[in-house]
């Protein structure tokens, strides 16, 4: 057999972005391996319409519904994944590299007994075989690797899997996931801070991020006036200058010691582009700088730079992206 | 708690001549950066406790002895290198480290969330599967409540606060744990704390590297202009030239 089974993640019910990027995923290596791909869900018993994911070319999509399973919790999620694992015949098992990807696929890995590839930005088959593309050293290099294990687990990064169309039965079977509630050692206690539909840095389509040259946190202002006209899937990041100085959250970090992130568009503004800062963002497709500092190392990255004062450039880019949004 | 040697992040590294592996020499090693917040957490936490101490575990070749000692400069009290190779294959690592950690009776086991050289973010996580106990990751912030630790991760676009069983494993990220400086007292006690070198279980790793290669270069970039006027030029080439907008 030469099927591939991608894990399509859900929150509150609705199927997230990434699912769509590992069923399409799952679909253009089952098609080079001339297999087919199948898509599983876990959920709560209010699961919204997963018929979609049958439009991104999964043949199946298994359905888990549990109490225990609305909200991830790794203790349940994980030995049902991997016993559904089992239950089939897949040469490969596609997971999101988000955060709960990176949770569960490695407890997966070891429930299992076979080695995992996370956060991978390329699959590919040579003479039958699958040879999978990830990021080492911060993305210093690249590594070829191969696993030497049936089925070969990989999480793919988020945003590098385009989403592609292809129509396939999608056929919902469900079945029953045996969870003991009970003995879950861990349990959510809250989620606090931003709602649900709060976009993470490492989901964004588009990142507009703020550097030491923001001079001050009141100034971020201007970056959520850009982050609104740009619109839809576009959040803010930061250097971690601006974290350790406390004017923005962890969370929007980005770098060695952040989030990986690989947009459509990346806009470093007031950033001066250290290895660190790179290390975290140099996959994105179109990289933009605006720094005052035309010698900035920022600029060796950049595809578009302008050498200004961010302060005379960013209000003007808003109202320029403003107009356009306007027109179209 | 389990602590790698890496390259520094500022090194730029050089691909060896069998394109499998990185060229160690002149390459600067470090406590990789994560690693070091859990250190700082595990002190933290046997400081709050008033009880308890640190050890400090890696595997790895002798030169790893100078990875532990950093560690024990910062605080912690004793070191156990696992002498072995280390591997990209987690799994294999997870388990040469669980063959020791299996009848440790330390409450909770730290982790950094992920190693800066083979970036996987897994060892964590497999660790706790192989030892049997309950595992959570990126965690920001913890503390101990009786039988029961209690933790703040972070989830795309907030905060989750999980509450587990001990014993625990936990993979740490930077939250509040700003590693601190070893101090040269600290320095010249670490001389002296013990550290126990031991053969590490021999475990093959399965992932293969069949070639290392430098990124991509990223095309050529322009600068648009300079000042303000350069930004409807810049708008229009985001959007008819990279159709990014
Ligand atoms: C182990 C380790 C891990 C690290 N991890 C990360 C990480 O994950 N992410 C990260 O970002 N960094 C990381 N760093 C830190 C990194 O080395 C840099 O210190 C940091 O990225 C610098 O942030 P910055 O670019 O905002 O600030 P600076 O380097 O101070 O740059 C500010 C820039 O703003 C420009 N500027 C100032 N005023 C204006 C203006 N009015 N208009 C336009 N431009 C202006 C300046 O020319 C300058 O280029 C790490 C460092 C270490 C040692
Ligand atoms: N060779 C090793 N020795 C000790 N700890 C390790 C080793 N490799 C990984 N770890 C631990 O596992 C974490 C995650 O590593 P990784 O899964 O490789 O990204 C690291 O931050 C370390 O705490």
């Amino acid at each position: 057999m030469a099927d591939v089974l991608a894990f399509a993640e859900q929150r509150d019910g609705q199927l997230r972005g990434a699912a769509r990027e590992t069923v399409s995923a799952a679909a253009t290596l089952a098609a080079e391996l001339g297999g087919s791909a199948h898509a599983l869900v876990l959920g709560g018993p209010d699961l919204g319409d997963l018929g979609e994911l049958g439009g991104f070319g999964a043949a199946s999509i298994q359905v888990g519904a549990h109490e225990a399973l609305a909200d991830y919790n790794p203790e349940a999620y994980a030995p049902v994944v991997a016993e559904r694992i089992r239950a089939g015949d897949y040469v490969a098992v596609i997971f999101p590299a988000s955060i709960l990807g990176k949770d569960l696929a490695p407890r997966v890995a070891a429930h299992l007994d076979v080695p995992l590839a996370t956060d991978v930005t390329g699959l590919e088959v040579a003479d039958g075989e699958l040879h999978v593309i990830r990021p080492m050293y911060a993305g210093k290099a690249f590594a070829r690797v191969t696993l030497d294990a049936t089925p070969a687990l990989v999480s793919i990064r988020p945003n590098v899997f385009q989403p592609m169309e292809r129509e396939a039965d999608g056929a919902v079977e469900a079945f029953e996931p045996q969870v003991d509630a009970g003995a879950l050692r861990i349990r959510v206690r809250e989620r606090k801070g931003s709602s649900g539909d709060a976009l993470d840095v490492a989901e964004a389509t588009i990142i507009v991020s703020g550097g030491r040259g923001m001079k001050a946190p009141d100034n971020w202002h201007l970056l959520e006036d850009l982050r609104d006209a740009i619109g839809d899937g576009t959040a803010l990041g930061a250097s971690r200058a601006v974290v350790d100085a406390g004017w923005r959250p962890h969370a929007e970090q980005v770098g060695q010691t952040g989030k990986t992130v690989a947009p459509k568009l990346y806009v470093a503004v007031g950033i001066s582009g250290a290895i660190q800062h790179l290390a975290g963002m140099r996959t994105s497709q179109t990289i933009v700088a605006i720094n005052k500092d035309p010698d900035a190392p920022i600029f060796n990255v950049a595809d578009y730079g302008i050498v200004a004062d961010l302060f005379d450039v960013v209000p003007r880019l808003t109202e320029e992206v403003k107009k356009l949004r306007a027109e179209s | 708690m389990c602590v790698k040697r890496v390259p520094d992040t500022e090194t730029r590294i050089q691909i060896a001549e069998d394109k499998t592996r990185i060229d160690p020499s002149g390459v600067k090693f470090i406590v990789s950066p994560y690693d070091e917040f859990a250190v700082e957490a595990a002190l933290r936490t046997v400081e709050e406790a008033e009880d308890g101490e640190v050890t400090v575990v890696s595997l790895g070749d002798d030169d790893a002895q100078e990875t532990l000692r950093a560690a024990l400069a910062m605080g912690a009290d004793k070191g156990l290198l696992l002498q072995g190779e280390g591997s990209t294959d987690g799994l294999a690592t997870a388990k040469a480290l669980a063959a020791e950690l299996e009848d440790s009776e330390a409450p909770l086991i730290l982790l950094g969330v992920k190693a800066a050289d083979d970036d996987q973010s897994q060892v964590g996580p497999m660790l706790g599967v192989l030892l049997d106990r309950a595992t959570v990751t990126g965690v920001t912030a913890f503390r101990v409540e009786g039988d029961t630790v209690v933790c703040d991760r972070e989830i795309e676009g907030g905060v989750e606060v999980v509450e587990v069983d001990l014993p625990a494993v936990l993979t740490v990220t930077k939250g509040t744990y700003e590693p601190r400086y070893a101090s040269l007292k600290g320095i010249m006690a670490a001389k002296r704390k013990p550290l126990e070198t031991k053969e590490a279980e021999a475990v093959e790793g399965r992932i293969r590297v069949q070639q290392l290669t430098y990124p991509p270069e990223r095309g050529d970039g322009q600068i648009v202009g300079e000042g303000a006027d350069a930004v409807p030029e810049l708008v229009r080439l985001l959007r008819e030239e990279a159709n990014a907008l």
